[in-house]
């Protein structure tokens, strides 16, 4: 060696690996406005669907007439519910075991709901159309309250099922529910409760929310009558479920369906469905034998796919007089719209709700569930979260503060006192669930230090005589937060999709000169899936980041897998991909020690290269080995780099992370305005931390919005009325806080490289950050809960009840 | 309906069409020039995925008619680069300080932010967040845009680029 | 989201736009910048026939000094007005509202004009024109007239305007040198309109309100002037009292409509506070 060769130090850096913040490969094309979106994608002869909606959140259809829509030039067809019984999919199953109209069959059931589709020759003329379908309704009576959806004489939702007993998760108490699940043991927290030095109970609602990406859902459905086969582009965070889906549903052979998901403009779990325009475009499409597309207006987005939440929680928390919690109880109602179209895996109709427990020791737990239908949009996803645990961390994270309110201890301190030990890792939750690894209290004295916690709550102590003085009329609030995540799903001993085992895949193929591709089953909607994939291979295999392209979202080329959701793609399809490399990894050492003429054992790895144990100079590079698989290979081995891995991972994987808050309320309007917000999170090992700041930075702001001011709004009438960007609360740059983050690194042990998923963490952690601040600002009053969202009118209304007016 | 001609430039070079009056600004820079840079997000001007830079103002072009630009100027992100092809400064620093994710509201917001600092070379955090309010990201948080737009305006003026302390 | 089929006229005058918009009658419609008519277009909640595009007419553009008075063109933008020197020295208040406008990209198209013309209460300018005292330059058929801004307002989009009217100017008196004004507008976010909000327009003396003149923005189903308000005011030193008495005054003539942004109570009493601090803001500004 001589001082020119770089050091292993040197030539891991020129890799762009793990922990490297690496730029973003699919923003050259983004910066130029070059991204390929569904809308962008314009077919020869292509026409346009448009979709007849509904103005009544109940009634009966009496009449529905398409000819002088149909009379419409340049209206090729127009789809209504008696058409598609004719291939028998005026209904469709849902993901969650229930069955949905595709268009209006005899009565429409929530506001804006599809009764007929126009299809014609351009936009213009298909919404000329959508005006001319005559519909006449009889108003039916209208319920949109979740607490009275079981009541006697409720109106009945679904007629369908009016009579069925059973569901598909069991036994249906009355003809508005879904089903009835639980978690943990009752017995054992009935007796906690019963030996309860404290308790609290507080009902805590998370309201109707919409994930909201900029793009909405969008999709291009083109049929070749001559080969029988489906091309589907669309705005797909699971292409290959939609694929299987789409057969199921339309028994076209699966692989004669080609699902496309080109660039996606976010996804937050909105994406993830299938819905009634995906399903017209394509029968549409097989009708008129010519592609059709249909895009979502934002009115169209925000009150008919995928809402999100609902979530009606009577939360109890027993404890001892000096701080330890000694059980948990919480019994909810999910509100599930007109159909449970909710996107969780299939056994779990609550989703991981039973996280509830969240990041504390408690003995005993459990939880019930029960879903009920109403005059609301359907749908329930995940928005930027794992199954329904922003539901979970948000009630326990509300839950705990009030308890530490009730005890008079400081809510950190509380926290502190409850949260699980280091060394009870693996731990088991009261709910079952394995917590694989963690160092909560560590990760919380760094966020207090950070954020100078004792001095904060020294000047809200004055802040709070100086406003009882009369000296001012700003309230300080501090928030914390301590979230535990469940990510990753998943195990497929617990985890399926209409059957199918929430498994993720990667393909790698390393070609000759050193340089490769990888397909995968997940789909990117913005998280840089092509960056960081190729940092996991540039480690796993030194072969430098650049050298490698990622590829997903179609169905031909990439392996099997279920998608980008519930922060799943890097501890499951990153898992995959590590050991795919491996794989490949374990071949190029055999090559390797063929051509050294050493046994396998006497290699060792050496960052991009394998190397003789003891004589260093002696090695082979990867780029070396990839040429001599095509060339060299030792006799008996099949030529060829390449390999592929379908993941199951053996448990979820648990990020966590502590969150404190700052706001200042303006008593006499109700504006909080927070001042300060840090953010420590825990995801295990980092691949790029620039992107993990930027998830967090995204993720914190969407948990602003909601915490702040989101909501989707029925009025009594089943009117929604918030479903424009003038009354749903996106904030804009003005409004949006500034964000302080930091980071602990304690990695998963049974994930390949320790990674745990980052992307909803701080939506999960930051909601209830929020919300415990602007609580926390009004707690030495005696007042223990505030519902969301904290916006002005509400926030002024609490401190009115408190008198603050007088 | 009878359609009408129009002319104007768009990214420097002149197109002539034949348009209906109801024709968006949006639709016919998308599907007639095939211009896909601009985005449609909300459809009613509060989203600013869709802005361009038209006779040297920031407009929203979902909520203009395309006759209504009979005669205009207009530049969209495709003609945002250098004369040389490479990337202008706010492309670049978009890219260097991560000011973008899924990419859909970045033509529009770099659109929107050229504009900016044609009018204000050395804008402070506070006019840069009040300059580009009327475009929406889901994806950022805002923090790394503004961070973009600041490394564009040093470069654009020659002085090195400090990131703010945290 | 597409518009009914329509005929686009770009007239070069007022007498043109004018012929055309009385040939057409209910069937035509004028637009401006656009921002309230194009989204309701394609809403289909208006459907005009015939669209006479106002961006042409030179005459509507530009702002001049005309003895004590500002005449601003309908046709010129928030934009506009945020940049005028002239605005800046002499009705400081239009800079300050204009700037609370919408977003960047709006103001760049959306109009003085339009703003108060189109009699949605929810738009700032109308109130701080009742404010000021303005008055609109109106050409209908029967040539032009004008209507004082506090007579303006009917209803919920419905002004002074008779079909066939176009609103070719804003006349203002120019406050007094040393007049002090704020305008405090309480919204959720950028781009929204006002929960509540309160323009006021005063001059001291000797330490005693002089003069002053309140308007009250989306608060009812019209701006607001707070007549009785400022008549309490009037030859008091703000004190904390007597803005009691004033602010009581202007919340009993709201009657606001419960929306998103909260109940008709909440938003009667952030006019009443948005009236308190622009009282004080605009005391702190004046001299005398």
């Amino acid at each position: 060696m001589n001082d020119m060769t770089p050091t292993a130090a040197e030539r891991a850096a020129k890799l762009e690996g793990l922990g490297c913040k690496r730029k973003r490969v699919e923003d050259i094309r983004f910066v130029q406005g070059k991204g390929n979106y569904v809308d962008d994608l314009k077919l020869p002869g292509m026409l346009y669907g448009d979709l007849v909606r509904s103005p009544h959140g109940h009634a009966r259809i009496t009449r529905l007439d398409t000819t002088k829509a149909a009379a419409v030039p340049g209206v090729v067809a127009v789809l209504t519910a008696d058409v598609l019984k004719t291939v028998n999919l005026a209904w469709m199953p849902t993901l969650a075991g229930d069955v949905q109209m595709v268009l209006a069959d005899g009565k429409v059931l929530f506001q804006n709901q599809e009764v007929a589709f126009v299809v014609a020759e351009s936009r213009e003329a298909a919404a000329d159309a959508v005006e001319l379908v005559e519909v006449e309704y009889e108003p039916l009576p209208v319920n949109v309250d979740p607490l009275k959806a079981m009541a006697p004489n409720a109106p009945v939702i679904r007629e369908d099922i009016k009579d069925k007993t059973d569901g598909a998760h069991g036994k249906r108490k009355h003809y508005n529910h879904v089903f009835s699940w639980q978690a943990g043991d009752k017995a054992a927290a009935d007796a906690a409760f019963e030996k309860a030095d404290v308790k609290i109970r507080e009902f805590i609602v998370y309201p109707r929310v919409h994930p909201c990406p900029l793009e909405t859902c969008q999709c291009v459905a083109s049929f070749d009558k001559i080969e029988g086969e489906l091309t589907l582009w669309g705005t797909f965070q699971a292409p290959h479920v939609i694929r299987t889906v789409g057969s199921l549903i339309s028994k076209i052979p699966e692989h004669k369906i080609h699902v496309i998901a080109p660039d996606i403009g976010g996804g937050f779990g909105n994406k993830v469905g299938a819905y009634s325009g995906y399903i017209c475009a394509i029968v549409a499409s097989i009708v008129t034998g010519r592609p059709v597309k249909w895009t979502e207006d934002r009115i169209e987005n925000l009150s008919t796919t995928a809402f999100a939440r609902d979530f009606h929680m009577d939360v109890e928390i027993a404890c001892t007089k000096d701080g330890k919690v000694t059980g948990l109880r919480c019994y909810t109602i999910a509100d599930h719209g007109a159909f449970d179209a909710c996107a969780n895996a299939t056994k779990w109709p609550a989703g991981l709700f039973s996280i509830i427990s969240g990041s504390y020791d408690f003995p005993a737990a459990y939880c019930l569930v029960d879903g009920v239908y109403t005059n609301k949009a359907p749908g329930g996803v995940a928005y930027r979260c794992s199954f329904r645990v922003t539901e979970a961390a948000y009630c326990i994270e509300r839950a705990m503060d009030i308890m530490a309110q009730k005890l008079g201890m400081d809510p950190a301190e509380f926290r502190m006192k409850n949260l699980i030990r280091r060394e009870q890792f693996p731990y088991t939750s009261a709910f079952g669930w394995q917590y694989d690894s963690g160092d909560y209290q560590t990760a919380l004295k760094k966020a207090m230090e950070a954020t100078n916690y004792t001095k904060l709550r020294d000047e809200q102590k004055a802040k709070r005589e100086a406003f009882k003085r009369g000296e001012t009329r700003e309230l300080m609030g501090i928030g914390v937060a301590f979230f535990t995540e469940i990510v990753g799903a998943g195990p497929s001993r617990a985890c399926d999709i209409l059957g199918i085992a929430m498994f993720d895949s990667a393909e790698i193929r390393i070609h000759p000169t050193g340089s490769g591709i990888c397909r995968l089953g997940t789909k990117s909607q913005g998280q840089g899936h092509e960056t960081t994939y190729a940092q996991i291979i540039a480690t796993e295999l030194g072969l430098p980041a650049d050298n490698i392209t990622v590829e997903e979202g179609n169905t031909d080329t990439a392996p099997y897998g279920l998608g980008t959701y519930g922060s799943r793609s890097t501890p499951v399809s990153g898992a995959a991909t590590a050991m795919a490399c491996r794989k490949i990894k374990a071949k190029a050492q055999m090559i390797a020690a063929y051509m050294l003429e050493v046994h396998d054992d006497d290699l060792e790895w050496d960052v991009d290269r394998f190397r003789v144990k003891g004589n260093p100079e002696r090695s082979k590079t990867m780029t070396e080995l990839a040429w001599a698989a095509y060339h060299e290979v030792p006799p008996g081995m099949e030529p060829g780099l390449e390999a592929i891995n379908y993941y199951d991972p053996p448990n979820f994987t648990f990020p966590y992370g502590a969150y404190i808050c700052v706001v200042d309320i303006d008593v006499d309007t109700g504006m909080a305005k927070v001042r300060r917000f840090f953010a420590l999170d825990d995801c295990g090992t980092r691949i790029n931390p620039m992107i993990i700041e930027g998830q967090i930075h995204g993720g914190l702001t969407e948990a602003f919005g909601i915490a702040m001011g989101q909501e989707i709004h029925y009025d009594p009438d089943g009117n929604v009325t918030t479903a424009s960007f003038m009354d749903y609360f996106l904030p804009t740059a003005v409004e949006t806080p500034h964000w302080e983050t930091d980071w602990t690194e304690v990695p998963s042990p049974h994930h390949p490289i320790g990674a745990k998923g980052v992307g909803e963490s701080p939506n999960v952690g930051g909601v209830p950050c929020f919300s415990n601040a602007v609580n926390d600002a009004f707690s030495f009053l005696g007042s223990t809960h505030i519902q969301m969202p904290h916006d002005h009118w509400r926030v002024w209304t609490a401190a009115e009840n408190l008198g603050l007016h007088q | 309906m009878a359609k009408s001609q129009v002319a104007m430039t768009v990214n420097g070079t002149t197109v002539e069409a034949l348009v209906e009056p109801r024709t968006l600004l949006i639709h016919f820079l998308r599907e007639e020039l095939r211009l896909t840079g601009p985005h449609i997000g909300c459809e009613t001007s509060h989203c600013g995925a869709c802005t361009v830079d038209l006779n040297g103002k920031s407009v929203k072009s979902c909520t203009m008619f395309a006759v209504q630009a009979n005669g205009a100027d207009i530049r969209t992100i495709e003609g945002m680069a250098n004369p040389d092809g490479t990337l202008h400064a706010l492309q670049e620093g978009f890219r260097e300080m991560h000011g973008l994710q899924c990419g859909f509201c970045t033509p529009g917001m770099v659109t929107r932010a050229y504009r900016l600092l044609q009018e204000n070379n050395n804008p402070s955090e506070e006019e840069i967040r009040f300059g580009i309010a009327g475009n929406l990201c889901r994806c950022t948080g805002y923090q790394n845009i503004v961070k973009a737009i600041q490394y564009a305006a040093a470069k654009l003026n020659g002085v090195p680029f400090q990131e703010a302390a945290e | 989201m597409i518009p009914g089929s329509f005929e686009y006229h770009r007239p070069s005058s007022v007498q043109e736009a004018l012929g055309l918009l009385a040939k057409w009658g209910d069937d035509g419609r004028a637009i401006a910048g656009g921002h309230s008519l194009i989204p309701m277009m394609k809403l289909r909640l208006a459907k005009p026939a015939h669209l006479v595009d106002l961006r042409d007419i030179a005459d509507l553009k530009g702002i001049r000094a005309d003895g004590n008075d500002i005449v601003i063109g309908a046709m010129t933008t928030q934009y506009e007005l945020i940049g005028s020197n002239l605005l800046v020295s002499k009705i400081p208040i239009l800079r300050e509202t204009s700037l609370q406008v919408a977003d960047p990209q709006v103001r760049y198209v959306g109009t003085l004009g339009g703003n108060v013309a189109n009699g949605d209460p929810g738009n700032d300018m109308p109130a701080v024109m009742m404010c000021l005292g303005a008055t609109y330059h109106v050409m209908g058929k029967a040539g032009e007239r004008r209507v004082a801004a506090r007579e303006f307002y009917q209803g919920a989009y419905f002004t002074a305007l008779e079909a066939g009217d176009l609103l070719t100017a804003v006349r203002i008196p120019m406050p007094p040198a040393g007049h002090g004004y704020a305008y405090e507008k309480l919204k959720r976010k950028i781009g929204d309109y006002a929960t509540a909000a309160a323009a006021v327009v005063l001059t001291m003396s000797g330490g005693k309100v002089a003069s002053c003149s309140i308007g009250l923005t989306n608060v009812a189903e019209t701006p607001l002037w707070a007549e009785e308000a400022a008549k309490i005011l009037n030859g008091s030193s703000l004190d904390a009292a007597t803005v009691k008495r004033a602010v009581a005054a202007a919340e009993a003539i709201t009657a606001p409509a419960a929306d998103a942004r909260g109940p008709a109570a909440y938003r009667t009493k952030m006019a009443g506070v948005m009236l308190t601090r622009a009282l004080a803001r605009a005391k702190s500004k004046a001299h005398g």
